[in-house]
């Protein structure tokens, strides 16, 4: 995707910013072709929010230099800032708004033209048009995301920034919300989110994962098991609980994840992790086979913190 | 239901170490008696002295310097220099230049010696009637001191007569000395002061507080956008207070206004902005809504105390008249009680609406250079 000639939407390198003595984020790349929806993955606290506020104008980096959506990050944040819809972590539309009174007001902020109509059409898509009126503080957190993400759309943003957007939202909200990104996305928006659930990083074209600052792994998502080179296991039978608490911890063994009605055991050594396998191969009450390692698995690897061979990896 | 002394210590701790935490409320809480204590102990003072004052002479003599000696040395005037007109007298007290006009009339020192017992007059202004009071009680010793100083060799007949001259204090603006007549116009400044500074203060604060402020600066607006679109429904509301104010000030407290009310409702807008930026700027230093109450708090005691409203100005040390001429109330405090009480007009307050165009310009240049656009 990121080869068919049009500049990047994203491009900046180096990018640090400390806070107080402690590097939240550390020297970070990175790549974003148009119409993309690129995902950042990282635990708690590893700079994604950071990150994402660097690029819109919201922190002024310490170090680093770059573009966004053809602006230089430094001096030309409110350029940056026209075109950007940036959805923030926590829900951070005024509470004591009412819906429409939200939407107006955004709307004004970037200057929309065609205002009313704009506001109109955005609550008819949220199909929030008969409660309009209501104060947006009285909403759940499924209609909030939702009208968030309906107000930092009403501009035609070229660049989405959604940080965790979907935290805290019910699986069939997380859905739909999902399927309106693939559909901006299609349209030509380049869309980048911060998410924790793998089921959504799995939608993503590419993933950027991040864990104490630094970029450890970036690629096309379907190209990131491979990269991470994680061996698996995949067993099947009884008392799974008690088979994985007899397969945790042996040597060669870094996870033991259930899928269902399976475990997942894996590795990043696939003969390790095969001796240590073995013994159980002979109870018959299990069927065992040896699999790539899907992104699940990778995500799970990747968020418990082993980090052993990334240094390598990064470096290749 | 029995008490823990853990979960009390827990909380105790808790409680310190929140306290140390909040740096700002802490200073406070240590700076704010220091410096309230240091600043008003010294510089309230209700028995006022070294007040500005002009003379008109029409005659010259040994009685005329030996009075006007007096109360140089009396300590509660002091003498700035001379005025030619009853024009100049006038104008002199109604800008404020002047406290007190010593007229010495003609022929003085003649009739003295003739003993035609002749009188001085001192014009006063007697708006502040704490101001004007004591010093005018002194007159008359100070005249009784100075014949009998003068009263030797030939000229010892005056000796004795306490009436040798006489001083005629001319009450201006305020005969009656009601305080109320002082202290109403004056307590406009400090009710807008006080609300406005607040409520702007707050009114940002609360947006970093509620997480609104990370949108806010998300979307293109400038400083200036802001600030002004902060402050414009404010000054709405130190509208309604005015009117609720002058509502009680006629009919409660029935205070004239003598003055015209153009170049009132001019100054009074020029306060009221002043007062919002001075909010705002207030909002870009405080990191939550407490901090921005306090900020606030700091800043009215020195208005109250400062700026002439409880205290005469005049009675105040140097250093606390160079602080009091730093804060708009104390400007806008003149500017009131000139135009309510002594029916002064724009070019008599061109002085005070200067003074507060310059701190307006200077609190908004700093409030706009300290908003930040960004959340570092």
């Amino acid at each position: 995707m990121s080869g068919n000639g049009t500049a990047p939407v994203i491009d900046v390198t180096g990018l640090v910013k400390k806070f107080g003595d402690k590097t939240v984020v550390d020297h970070f790349d990175i790549s974003v072709p148009k119409g993309a929806i690129y995902g950042f993955l990282g635990p708690n606290g590893s700079g994604k929010t950071t990150t994402i506020r660097m690029l819109c104008g919201l922190l002024t980096p310490d170090a680093g230099s770059g573009t966004c959506l053809g602006y230089d990050i430094l001096r030309q944040s409110d350029n940056i800032k026209e075109h950007v819809g940036y959805m923030t972590q926590r829900f951070s539309l005024y509470e004591d708004l009412t819906i429409r009174e939200n939407l107006d007001f955004m709307a004004r902020m970037y200057r929309v033209k065609d205002r009313k109509r704009k506001v109109d059409a955005a609550l008819e898509d949220l199909g929030l048009a008969n409660r309009s009126h209501q104060q947006a503080g009285e909403l759940s957190g499924g209609w909030k995301q939702r009208l968030a993400l309906a107000a930092c759309l009403l501009h035609n943003p070229d660049l989405l920034l959604l940080d965790e957007p979907t935290a805290g939202v019910d699986p069939k909200a997380r859905r739909d919300f999902w399927d309106e990104i693939r559909r901006l996305a299609d349209a030509g928006v380049t869309v980048l989110v911060s998410t924790h659930y793998m089921d959504e990083a799995i939608q993503c074209d590419n993933i950027a994962y991040i864990a104490y600052g630094k970029k450890l792994i970036d690629g096309p998502a379907r190209e990131i098991p491979e990269m991470v080179g994680l061996a698996t296991w995949r067993v099947e039978g009884p008392d799974l609980a008690e088979l994985s608490a007899a397969l945790d911890g042996k040597e060669g063994i870094e996870q033991v994840a259930r899928f269902g009605s399976a475990l997942h055991v894996s590795g990043m050594d696939a003969g390790k992790l095969e001796a240590a396998v073995k013994p159980f191969l002979k109870d018959k009450r299990y069927t065992w086979k040896h699999q790539p390692a899907g992104l699940e698995e990778v995500f799970i690897h990747l968020m418990s913190g082993s980090t052993d061979n990334f240094g390598g990896q990064e470096a290749a | 239901m029995a008490l823990s002394t853990s979960r009390f210590l827990a909380i105790l701790m808790k409680e310190f170490i929140q306290m140390r935490r909040d740096r700002m409320t802490f200073a406070m809480m240590i700076v704010i008696p220091i410096v309230q204590l240091m600043l008003f102990g010294f510089a309230i003072n209700s028995d006022p002295r070294h007040l500005p004052t002009l003379v008109e002479v029409h005659d010259t003599g040994p009685f005329t310097r030996g009075f006007l000696a007096a109360m140089q040395t009396s300590t509660y005037f002091d003498i700035r220099g001379t005025v030619a007109s009853s024009q100049e007298v006038d104008r002199a007290l109604k800008t404020g230049e002047a406290a007190f006009v010593v007229t010495i009339p003609e022929n003085f020192e003649r009739d003295i010696v003739r003993g035609d017992k002749p009188a001085l007059l001192v014009a006063a202004d007697a708006s502040d009637p704490a101001t004007s009071g004591s010093a005018s009680a002194a007159l008359s010793v100070l005249a009784a001191n100075t014949i009998d100083t003068l009263a030797i060799g030939p000229l010892s007949y005056l000796a004795g007569s306490q009436e040798a001259f006489s001083v005629i204090a001319h009450q201006r603006y305020n005969p009656a000395a009601r305080t109320s007549y002082n202290i109403v116009p004056g307590l406009l400044a400090i009710i807008i002061s006080m609300t406005m500074v607040m409520i702007t203060a707050i009114a940002i604060v609360r947006e970093s507080e509620r997480g609104t402020m990370e949108t806010l600066l998300s979307t293109p607006a400038r400083a200036p956008e802001v600030m002004l679109g902060k402050i414009i429904p404010y000054v709405l509301i130190g509208y309604v207070q005015t009117c609720v104010f002058f509502i009680l000030a006629f009919w409660v407290f029935s205070v004239p206004f003598a003055g015209p009310v153009a170049p009132f409702l001019l100054g009074l807008n020029i306060f009221i902005i002043v007062n919002l930026a001075l909010g705002f700027l207030f909002s870009t230093i405080a990191r939550n809504q407490m901090q921005a109450m306090q900020m606030s708090f700091f800043y009215l005691l020195p208005s109250i105390l400062l700026s002439g409203f409880m205290f005469p100005f005049a009675a105040m040390p140097g250093w606390a008249q160079v602080l009091g001429t730093l804060l708009p109330s104390t400007h806008f405090m003149r500017v009131i009680r000139k135009i309510m009480l002594k029916g002064a007009d724009l070019s008599d307050i061109v002085p005070d609406l200067r003074a507060l165009l310059i701190i307006l310009v200077a609190v908004s240049v700093l409030a706009m250079l300290r908003y930040k656009r960004t959340l570092d």
